[in-house]
This record gives C-alpha cells, structure tokens and sequence, in this order.
C-alpha cells in the first residue's frame, strides 16, 4: 500500500472529465482532494492525495499522462525561503496539517513537505512573505 | 560589590571584559550563585528582534536646482506618503504609511504587501527608489514639482527614529469569538485555536532590567545591525504596571525611544512585515547591554523564562472594547513549549519575536563589546520609574460644537 500526494494539471479540454471516478473504479484508489480550482483561463489544478496498491497506483497515473495530464509530486509546490524566514513561530499554530514546526532547542522553524496539504494559509500569514506557493 | 560603568568601560577598552549572554548569566547564577556571578561579570547583553510599529527615519534629500518646500506638499517614497511637515527638504518616513491607492482591509482579509517598512528595508539595502513630490511653491523655493531616483548614501540624513520600541512585555492574544480576526497579534484562530505573544521573554532587554536601573537617555544600543541609542522612554511608557515580586512587570510596562544612523545599519536586523489584514510594520533588532553594577542587577538579569508571566486577552471583543479579560496568565517557559491551557482547552502558541533573532543580537553585541568596539553608554537621566507615578492613560474624549 502507498500513499502519494500528486498535483494534477488539467488542460482546458479535460476539465470536465470525471477522472477521479476512474481512478477509484477502475484502480481502485483511495482519492482524497485536498484542493480542486479551476482558473479563469478554464484549466484545472487538483491537488489529491492517492492510497492503494503500487501497481495500481502506477496503472492510474499511466491513465492520467494518456489523457494528456501533467502531474508532479506535491514536495514541489510549498516552498519556506530561508532568507526571508525570520523563525518567528506564527505559522506554526496555524497550519491544520502540522507541517511546521518550532524546533524546542534552536527556536528555529521547519517545514516538512510530507505534511503539507497546500492549503496554503502560511503563504497568506508569514509576516516576511518566506513562504511561497510553486505550482 | 559595585561597579561603576566607568569601570567596566576602562576594561572593555582593554579588551578585558567579561560579557555573556541574558541566557548564560541565568545558568552562571544558578551555578555559582548570584555574589560569585556578580563579581566575575561585567556586560550582559540583551536582544529583540519582533514587529515595532512606531517607528520611522527621518531623511534629508539635499535641495535641488531650483530649489523646492516639501515641508506643507505632497512626497511619496516608492508610492508610499511621506510626513512632510518639517523643514524644505526634510521628510519622515514612517514604518505603517501605505499608499495612496491601497485598497487597505476592503479587500478581505487585507494584503498589506507594500508600505513605510518595506522602503525603509530598502532603503537600508542600498537600493535606488522612486521620490516624488508635489509643492506650493514660494518666492524662495519656486519649485513645484519633483521626481527622481534617491539612495540613502546620497543623503544627507537618513536617521532611524523610533518613538516607541522594546515593549517591556506584552499580552497573549486570543479570539473568543466564531470566526477569524485580523490584529497586531497576528491572526487569530475562532473559539482560542491559537494564542500567540510577542516578546524574546528571558532575553528581552527591558525584562532583563525591570526597574531602569542600569539605562536611560544616552544608554549605547545595537539598532538595526548597528549602533543607536536609547534617547527618551518610548510612547505608552508605563512603570507602574503590577509587578511580580521579583520585579517583573506581568503586563505591558515600559517602553524606549531609541535613535541611530540608518545608514550603518543592516536589512537583516530592519525587516519590512505584513501583518495579514492589520497592516504594515517594521520588525526591528535591538540589543541592550547591561552593566552589572552589583548584585541586584545580576539577579534581575538572571531572570529565566518561567519567572515572567503574561496575562491572557481576548482581542475580538476585550481588547477592542477596552474590557478585562478573565483568562488567567501564562509564563514565557509554558509559551514557549508550544502548548498551553486556557479554560481546559490545549491551545497551540505562536510567537511574533524571534528567540533565535534575538539571541543573535545578544551574542553579536557581545562579540563588539569582548573586542573593545562598543563602549556602554552612562545614562544622562533615567527613565520614568516604578515609583514615579508616572502612568499611561486612556483618552478622554471632550467633544466640541462643530
């Protein structure tokens, strides 16, 4: 079993393609969105957080590049700008997932992108704009 | 024992000083107790590095050909307004201005991406801005317009003043009520989801000296990533706050006026914020060194974190309303762990200072005073006391016919 978090890109001609019912129909996947918009230039940007079988996983993601969708690993995406980061500690209350923490002896802060659910909250409220968003 | 500053002066210029850190003075004392810490000590640095809004730089431009009175027009710096009521090319340029056109909180939450702080951090790192101005125009100075591209190393004067900084102490902000708010604070999680505070707690400079004893006017100060000094007490300035019994205030108490040159100054210590649907402000690096005159001082400036208590405020309805909150008072120790409990409740903390800032300010002002750099300042006056009845007051409103 594995669990992924992918950010799916979708072109202007698959925005009204039903593609999670096929990714849990037909492979099986566990299909948690944790972020759908589409922009005003009609593509689609999806972020979703898969769970099943590797093989299946593979199979589903192989169905997604054949239909013309671009993905990329979620780590990509919320980046903590080390210049800018003054290791205040306000971001750290807020974040729902607990990707940033306060480290107890360096007061210093750190983020994990295996947490991150791009909510994107800690981009809004750092005070220093350290925290970017990079789809 | 006692030491003068004079003294301790003469051996740091023999590079003979012994100065540590407001951290390390705690566990010397708890080592070797506070007679023996006394003795061998002579300088304990302090450091803060948060979100200082009454502050500013006051610039002179230089006059031009012909020359023109900015003092009564209009002058922005990189689109954001300048205070120009001085004299013909002195400005002020003050950390919370915003421009002009800034939609403000219209916009939900409020962006606040640009403003005073964010050209102040510029103007520190050498870059060239926009300055615009508009005037009357007199017989003397007939000019009426100008635009032209400024670097603070082509003025005259570029001089940080700020009118109130070093809060000695401060509240832990939550929010009572249902939905978000947008403070100085920070933002505030609906039914308490997080409480944050602002102070560098055990390393904080006026913590470290409860009672003013060892500063005042003329008192040499890290500012900004350079040297400044301490030249009023600050604006809200407020001894008289209730004290814990080993001196500390347990809530916001007194304050500095500090000044400096701008122009030995550092960006990495005068950093331009946002404060998300509150506005902006310029997050400020101030170190204060301590004389350790005698035992007293020592024993103030071994103050630990657990040993300095805040009092918990509701910003969405207290604050605003100037009400009193009920919800108890927390020390930095717990604050810093993370986690504390307000009416049963677990509630995550936030701070807005950095610790580890201001504990490299503390060990930079050590470094310039062991290598004989930095001189302490001998107070010219002190700053209003404990006892001096001095105290700050809300407005009294006195409406007048129109």
């Amino acid at each position: 079993m594995i669990s992924k978090k992918v950010v799916l890109h979708f072109p202007r001609s698959l925005v009204n393609e039903p593609v999670i019912c096929k990714l849990v129909r037909d492979w099986d996947l566990e299909c948690n969105i944790l972020k759908a918009k589409i922009s005003p230039s009609e593509e689609g940007l999806m972020v979703l957080e898969l769970k099943g079988e590797e093989k299946n996983f593979e199979l589903g993601m192989g169905f997604l590049e054949g239909i013309g969708l671009t993905m990329q690993p979620l780590s990509l995406d919320i980046v903590q700008d080390k210049s800018r980061c003054q290791d205040c500690g306000v971001c750290v209350p807020l974040c729902p997932a607990g990707a940033l923490e306060t480290d107890p002896v360096t007061r210093k802060v750190s983020f994990s992108d295996s947490k991150c659910v791009v909510c994107e909250f800690c981009v809004q409220v750092c005070p220093f704009k350290a925290m970017e968003v990079r789809f | 024992m006692s030491k003068t500053i004079d003294e301790i002066n003469q051996k740091i210029k023999k590079g003979k000083a012994v100065v540590v850190n407001a951290a390390e003075i705690t566990d010397l004392v708890a080592e070797q107790g506070v007679e023996s810490a006394a003795r061998k000590v002579d300088v304990v640095t302090t450091g803060t590095f948060g979100p200082m809004c009454s502050s500013g730089a006051y610039l002179n431009i230089g006059h031009t050909k012909p020359k023109i009175k900015l003092g009564g027009g209009r002058s922005y710096l990189d689109d954001v307004p300048l205070y120009t009521g001085l004299a013909a090319v002195d400005v002020f340029l003050g950390a919370t201005a915003v421009p002009d056109e800034d939609p403000l909180n219209k916009v939900h939450p409020g962006a606040f991406a640009h403003g005073g702080g964010h050209v102040i951090e510029d103007l520190v790192k050498g870059k060239d801005l926009r300055f615009t101005a508009t005037a009357y125009g007199t017989d003397c100075y007939p000019r009426k317009e100008l635009s032209t591209l400024i670097n603070i190393k082509d003025l005259n004067e570029a001089v940080l003043f700020n009118p109130r900084n070093a809060y000695q102490n401060y509240n832990v902000a939550v929010n009572l009520s249902d939905k978000t708010i947008y403070t100085y604070m920070g933002v505030l999680k609906q039914n308490v989801g997080n409480a944050n505070y602002c102070s560098a707690g055990q390393l904080s400079p006026l913590l470290n000296d409860p009672y003013y004893r060892t500063l005042g006017i003329g008192t040499r100060i890290f500012l900004g990533g350079g040297v400044g000094y301490i030249v009023w007490h600050g604006t809200q300035h407020n001894p008289t706050v209730a004290r814990k019994e080993n001196g500390v205030p347990e809530a916001p108490a007194g304050t500095l006026a500090v000044m400096g040159d701008l122009k030995q100054m550092n960006p990495e210590w005068l950093v331009g914020t946002t404060m998300l649907g509150y506005g902006v402000t310029l997050t400020v690096g101030i170190g204060v060194p301590i004389p350790i005159l005698d035992e007293d001082v020592c024993r103030y400036a071994a103050v630990k974190d657990e040993d300095i208590w805040a009092q918990v405020v509701d910003y969405s309805e207290d604050y605003p309303q100037g009400k009193k909150s009920n919800l108890g008072e927390v020390n930095y120790a717990k604050l810093a762990s993370g986690k504390i409990a307000i009416a049963g409740k677990s509630v995550p903390t936030g701070n807005l200072s950095s610790y580890s800032k201001a504990l490299k300010i503390a060990d930079t002002l050590k470094e310039w005073i062991k290598k004989g750099d930095f001189l302490l300042g001998d107070p010219v006056a002190g700053l209003p006391g404990a006892e001096s009845g001095y105290a700050c007051k809300p407005l009294n409103e006195r409406p007048f016919e129109k």
